[in-house]
């Protein structure tokens, strides 16, 4: 990770782990990660950082929230609607 | 991520002619994103509800003079990101100049953490503890960082969406993003780490 190609590709690894990096930079990069193991570590452990994230979005409104909210909004009439 | 019923077309003429129900739908359609925003960033419920009754508040008072030139959503979160903004700042209201020191011209930190934490079973990467954990992290980053990576991350905003939503030029959000990721392994990198080491014992 010292080396100076490891910092260089270091600002393209959002674009790389969304799929949106040029063909060109991924293939540097995927060149460089097949001898790299530091960099290989980072940008799987990256990735599963973000895969981990996505996986941990489920929240539901506590019990009341949600009629609190439209007494609050005057919108009682519409509560049992949805 | 979030491209569920909050797709939903809404009638903007309605809306801004005061139309009750379809603002009851646009409630409803938002709600779940507007709050778990907030208490990713708050960490607390009460708060977050608050956050969430102001985010709807202001939009009831201000929906006519939105012009559309983001989408509804878009203009929610930016609300709800200034109302949990305005919350985090009653609670520190002295946050030192310091944990503000992100510039986008900055270079971006370097990774120091190099620990192959993948391999741990799905079931102990997702417990109830590593989720707690996950949130403590999102709290640990600084501001700037932290509301780009939960518009992104979290509540799927693409990368134009957040940056309208947070008056951002896209370059200046995908350096944050990549900033706020960073961040985020390092940190998980420490805690899996840890577990991984447990698990070898």
């Amino acid at each position: 990770m010292e080396d100076k190609h490891c910092k260089s590709l270091l600002g393209s690894l959002s674009d790389y782990i969304d799929g949106t990096a040029k063909e060109e930079i991924c293939r540097e990069l995927e060149e460089h990660l097949s001898g790299c193991e530091d960099c290989r570590i980072v940008v799987d452990t990256l990735k599963k950082t973000v895969y981990l994230y996505h996986s941990n979005t489920d929240t539901d409104l506590p019990e009341g929230v949600r009629e609190r909210l439209f007494k609050k909004l005057n919108l009682d009439e519409h509560l049992k609607t949805t | 991520m979030t491209d569920n019923e909050a797709s939903q077309e809404f009638s903007l003429e309605a809306l801004q002619a005061g139309d009750r129900a379809e603002f009851a739908q646009l409630v409803d359609a938002y709600s779940t994103q507007i709050y778990r925003l907030a208490l990713k960033m708050l960490g607390n419920e009460q708060d977050a509800e608050d956050v969430l009754q102001n985010t709807f508040m202001k939009a009831l008072l201000s929906i006519e003079k939105f012009e559309g030139r983001s989408s509804l959503s878009t203009w929610l979160y930016r609300i709800a990101v200034n109302e949990a903004l305005m919350s985090l700042r009653r609670q520190k209201p002295t946050v030192p100049v310091a944990m503000d020191y992100e510039d986008d011209d900055d270079e971006i930190q370097h990774p120091t953490q190099f620990t192959d934490w993948c391999c741990l079973p799905e079931n102990e990467l997702l417990s109830a503890e590593s989720k707690g954990y996950l949130d403590e992290a999102i709290r640990r980053l600084p501001e700037k960082l932290q509301v780009v990576f939960l518009l992104r991350d979290i509540e799927g905003l693409s990368i134009r969406e957040t940056s309208e939503a947070l008056d951002l030029t896209e370059t200046a959000v995908k350096t944050r993003l990549l900033r706020a990721r960073l961040n985020l392994r390092e940190q998980l990198s420490t805690y899996y780490g840890e577990r991984l080491k447990e698990e070898q014992a």
